[in-house]
């Protein structure tokens, strides 16, 4: 009898030792979504590097997707200094890395739209000049099936009339302009039966009058169809936009107010 | 050893009466899961009753109760509008019109194709299933894919729910039946088909999903304009009694107001967000006034709306930048 009585207390005190209640300070790197894909993620995207969950990192998105191919995320990282790179994916997506936002000259904010296979955490990982990833997390419940069905563009076959046609503008505002434009491209997943992946790939914005690289943006699959991007661009007024696609198409624009 | 022994005993005693315990409420879950919508027919006029659902979302809880249905006795069969979200419900509103009155059920009315609305169509496979022809080809192209959501929402309540067409086409005007004189509008906006039913006997006008009261509207497929004019159109009946599509029933033309209200602050939201050069999340982040803090749902829908309507007001405030050029 007392043996046991030894033995519980002693298991007891070796599961609360484990428990993060036991380890108050470290509760900042422990995911707030207690997603049992994160470790998986962290390895992968953020390269096992420092981790903390960060508020700076305000993401916002919609606590249902409404439609699962056209999910709108925003993120503002703004409060943090120096963001280098942002990393944005979500933990239950069959393809779960969304995009790569390196905002350089402009501001380290984002609103897009995503594709959703099922309920999962979206996150953004803002990596700060001292190599620490502050990560922003928010929950999106789905219906599901966005990332299996292909394009509206493809299914209807005009895609080819429209591919890398960009609709945008510039509203100025008081210290902090506003960059908004749709590239129209397919974003194919290549999940949908007998059709390959087909997806703008980079992004790079430009100093319309310097040429001088303002922001890079690497989008992948998840991306929806015909991506609707808008930036926070501080004084900037004028861009030149290139990139490509997976098959080497170019995408080029250049947009002023 | 003796300890051992114990111990031994201990454990199994203890898995006992946690399996007992597992039982004891699983049985108990079920007892509650008894999928009992509870349908009690409101009176609302002469020979008039409805079935007024909750304001709330899709629940398990609710099991998609959160509709109005109803039906006119006549003296040559009961009119139905509307079929519910569910064979359960069907089978539960026509044995409640069963414990109103012995006629047999004449036609059913459905108001438009939204899953709340027909789910419950085949309860009523040996009655003509009256729907306007935008309405029945939503439901052939849209059924399933509302059907498989449905499951999901609400989980077995659906239970056997299969989709089930409408097998006639509604067409605008009066009929008389059974001494009621029935008016029956063919308008739209909430949906592409949007069925109404006035019954000049007595007054009470079956609004479907045009007209909401105290609940946000919902717009997954609608056009504002086409939707206030229709509110407008009904405004002008001299209806005594309004059944609105979700919402307690009214006398008055208040909820007519409201839905106006919201339709054209929602409209206007999207309008000078998009000239403000807003993403569809900040919209969704948008302070609503006062006035419509009351309805039930509200920034949920709202960020609903957004979604289904905010990308073509959004585009209108986008320059075709390389475009030429490329073509």
């Amino acid at each position: 009898m007392n043996k046991i009585n030894k033995l519980m207390i002693k298991v007891i005190t070796i599961l609360f030792l484990l428990s993060p209640l036991a380890w108050g300070v470290e509760t900042m790197t422990i995911d707030p979504m207690h997603s049992p894909h994160w470790s998986a993620m962290h390895e992968r995207f953020l390269n096992n590097g420092t981790v903390v969950f960060d508020e700076k990192v305000e993401v916002f998105a919609p606590e249902k997707a409404e439609d699962s191919l056209n999910v709108p995320v925003s993120f503002k990282a703004e409060a943090l200094d120096a963001v280098e790179e942002l990393v944005v994916f979500a933990d239950f997506n069959p393809i779960p890395l969304v995009l790569k936002f390196r905002p350089g000259e402009l501001q380290p904010n984002l609103s897009f739209r995503m594709k959703l296979q099922q309920g999962t955490p979206v996150r953004v990982a803002a990596r700060t000049s001292d190599d620490i990833w502050h990560v922003g997390t928010v929950w999106i419940d789905a219906a599901g099936g966005g990332c299996t069905l292909p394009s509206v563009g493809i299914s209807s076959g005009n895609w080819t009339e429209t591919l890398g046609r960009v609709d945008a503008n510039v509203w100025e505002r008081s210290g902090n302009n506003r960059l908004r434009m749709r590239i129209m491209h397919p974003m194919d997943t290549g999940l949908a039966a007998g059709i390959p992946k087909f997806h703008i790939e980079n992004l790079f914005i430009r100093d319309a009058n310097s040429q001088s690289v303002l922001a890079e943006l690497d989008l992948y699959e998840p991306i929806s169809e015909n991506p609707m991007l808008s930036l926070d661009v501080g004084r900037y007024s004028q861009f030149s936009v290139k990139g490509r696609d997976n098959n080497g198409n170019k995408i080029e624009a250049i947009i002023s107010q | 050893m003796k300890a051992q022994q114990y111990g031994k005993a201990y454990l199994v005693t203890m898995l006992g009466l946690l399996l007992s315990f597992a039982c004891l409420k699983s049985a108990w879950a079920i007892d509650k899961q008894s999928h009992d919508y509870e349908l009690k027919p409101q009176k609302i006029a002469a020979d008039t009753y409805a079935f007024i659902g909750r304001t709330e979302d899709f629940s398990r809880q609710n099991g998609g109760y959160i509709v109005n249905t109803g039906f006119i006795v006549t003296d040559e069969g009961v009119v139905v509008i509307d079929t519910g979200p569910s064979r359960r419900f069907a089978e539960q509103q026509r044995a409640a019109i069963k414990s109103i009155t012995d006629q047999p059920i004449a036609r059913i009315y459905l108001t438009h194709h939204h899953p709340d609305h027909f789910l419950g169509n085949q309860v009523y496979a040996d009655v003509p299933i009256y729907a306007l022809p935008a309405t029945k080809q939503g439901i052939q192209a849209e059924g399933e894919g509302f059907s498989s959501n449905m499951y999901r929402m609400v989980g077995d309540w659906m239970r056997g729910t299969e989709l089930s067409l409408p097998t006639e086409t509604a067409q605008a005007g009066m009929i008389e039946l059974g001494g009621h004189k029935l008016e029956l509008l063919a308008l739209q906006g909430h949906t592409a088909g949007d069925l109404m039913l006035f019954d000049h006997s007595t007054g009470v006008l079956f609004a479907g999903d045009l007209v909401f009261n105290q609940r946000t509207a919902t717009t997954p497929h609608a056009d504002t304009q086409q939707w206030l004019a229709s509110l407008a159109v009904i405004q002008a009946l001299p209806f005594k009694v309004l059944v609105p599509g979700h919402g307690a029933v009214s006398t008055a033309a208040e909820p007519i107001e409201e839905t106006r209200r919201y339709l054209i602050w929602l409209e206007k939201t999207l309008q000078e967000g998009a000239k403000q050069g807003l993403s569809m999340t900040e919209i969704m982040q948008t302070p609503v006034p006062e006035q419509f803090q009351h309805l039930s749902l509200l920034r949920s829908e709202l960020q609903r709306s957004v979604t289904h309507l905010y990308p073509q007001v959004e585009a209108q405030v986008l320059k075709a930048i390389n475009w030429e050029k490329t073509e």
